[in-house]
């Protein structure tokens, strides 16, 4: 009995702190969208687009991702060289920067004086620039979601059974044939739980837009403009509440399915 | 490994996305300390920019170490204990509130400043001061203090050692402190490391949650992106890596040790 006491007493704090600046600001952005704020966001048409242009570009930055994390996840676990953990920690510098950063990183690589316009020029042809189009919104939502998966698809990768590829290949499968049927269904559980991480974290990302000033209107954004410029406190409460919830309620989702392996 | 055709696609494919996870970071970098942008670095090399940002956002710098200084203060107080209480308990009450704990990182930053603004935003003089962004913080980053505490206190046999203690009449308070911390040192420092990165770096939430008076680094850096020429913009995100870039190698190095200690023992 002294020891629950104890219990509840260290935890306290940290509950206290979770309630007053959590849970009860969540339930004020829960009512203050009201059934105005609700009913606009499913009958104005703009809202809709915004909702279905947000959850594409998350699908395509999910797929994408998972595509070159899962290939440079297999090839890293396998090799061995020097400076391998230099590379890995490089790889994963872009953890710690924040969406605004990566955005004029995406503007230094496709800006107009972007590297890749360089490039093009030297090489003769035109200036190609394409940082504030969606091709340049999803590079910059792949260059902070690769870091967020690459070790997750990694450690899968190790864990493999080795016996199992040279089994399948013995029997003569063909490489695409072992990719198909022994490295893919292995890896599947991480890549559930990295794709949940990567589309949640591309729904609710925002500085990365923000920086780039696109012309797509992600929900995020959308949330900020109702906010700051239009002052529609409504729209904008109802928004981010459902758009809290869906991130969260994926999250939850995946690490149920995963048993624990998703953050 | 044999070194067949999968081998080299696999090493060209690697070296093309390193090349665009890093290039940027460079031509950023390099950008921030070069005499003219349009020429380019045969113009020369300069400190001036980084000068010239030091003179007008310096103040964003300071306030974002002093918040996430604060926020590294109340997290350990906080997210320590219960770390250690989640740890001790294996029961479902203990699995809710751990679940509930975390949920603030599931949640985008846009949604918990605007709920903040919404129930705080006309308290007293909070809204215009640092607290208000050094609570958003302290929501956000606690649940990764609490994480990287727990992942240590569970590889431990932390139940053996308390008993131990225990039998030589340790009372909970010399338990506690002289057994249980010095033991879980590496996944302090781990969650430490974390939680002053993401605080340095946190922008969604505080873009919000900001005044005039209580520009963040962040927050500067999305102004001078749009403001100020590329040079400024670079050297600007230039001192933003120099922060964060030790910071992160720290924590790299501190949990690649605790992973070790782990495989050892």
């Amino acid at each position: 009995m002294h020891d629950r006491l104890r219990a509840g007493l260290l935890i306290a704090p940290a509950l206290a702190v979770f309630l007053a600046f959590f849970l009860i600001p969540l339930g004020y952005l829960a009512v203050a969208g009201g059934a105005g704020g609700y009913s606009a966001i499913l009958t104005e048409p703009r809202f809709l687009r915004s909702l279905i242009s947000t959850l594409l570009v998350a699908a395509a930055t999910t797929a994408i991702t998972l595509f070159i994390a899962t290939i440079m996840g297999l090839f890293l676990a396998r090799v061995r060289f020097r400076g391998r953990s230099t590379l890995l920690a490089l790889l994963t510098l872009p953890l710690a920067f924040p969406g605004v950063v990566v955005g004029y990183l995406v503007i230094m690589l496709a800006g107009r004086q972007g590297l890749v316009a360089e490039v093009s020029m030297a090489l003769g042809g035109d200036r190609i620039v394409f940082a504030y189009s969606l091709a340049g919104l999803l590079l910059g939502y792949v260059y902070f979601s690769i870091p967020r998966t690459l070790l997750t698809l990694m450690a899968a990768a190790e864990k493999l059974d080795p016996r199992l590829e040279e089994a399948a290949r013995s029997l003569g499968a063909s490489p695409f044939g072992v990719l198909r049927d022994v490295l893919l269904p292995g890896m599947a559980p991480a890549m559930a739980a990295a794709g949940a991480i990567c589309f949640a974290t591309a729904t609710g990302a925002f500085g990365t837009a923000f920086a780039l000033a696109s012309r797509i209107d992600v929900l995020p954004m959308v949330i900020y403009t109702q906010f700051t410029l239009q002052a529609n406190l409504a729209v904008a409460a109802a928004l981010s509440f459902s758009l809290g919830i869906a991130t969260w309620a994926v999250l939850a989702l995946a690490r149920g399915a995963s048993g624990g392996a998703a953050a | 490994m044999r070194r067949g055709i999968g081998f080299w696609t696999g090493l060209c494919f690697t070296l093309l996305i390193s090349a665009f996870l890093i290039l940027p970071i460079f031509a950023s970098v390099i950008a921030g300390v070069t005499v003219n942008q349009f020429v380019g670095i045969s113009s020369g090399l300069t400190t001036r920019w980084i000068l010239d940002v030091w003179a007008n956002y310096g103040g964003t710098v300071l306030l974002s170490l002093q918040i996430a200084f604060a926020t590294l203060v109340i997290t350990l107080l906080l997210g320590i204990p219960a770390a250690y209480v989640l740890a001790r308990h294996a029961g479902v009450t203990a699995r809710l509130i751990e679940e509930a704990l975390v949920m603030p990182v599931a949640v985008p930053g846009l949604a918990t400043a605007l709920g903040l603004i919404l129930a705080y935003g006309a308290v007293g003089g909070l809204r215009s001061s640092w607290y208000f962004i050094l609570v958003g913080h302290v929501v956000f980053c606690l649940p990764f203090m609490m994480r990287a505490v727990l992942a240590v206190l569970l590889a431990i046999d932390l139940h053996r050692l308390e008993e131990a203690a225990r039998a030589c009449g340790a009372s909970w308070a010399q338990r506690f402190f002289g057994v249980v911390l010095p033991n879980i040192r590496g996944g302090i420092l781990a969650g430490s490391l974390m939680v002053v990165t993401l605080s340095l770096g946190e922008f969604n939430m505080t873009l919000l949650l900001h005044t005039p008076f209580t520009r963040t680094l962040p927050v500067g850096l999305a102004d001078a992106y749009t403001a100020l020429r590329t040079e400024m913009a670079s050297a600007y995100t230039l001192i933003f890596f120099a922060l964060i870039v030790p910071l992160l190698s720290a924590m790299q190095w501190v949990v690649g040790r605790l992973d070790q200690q782990r495989g050892s023992r």
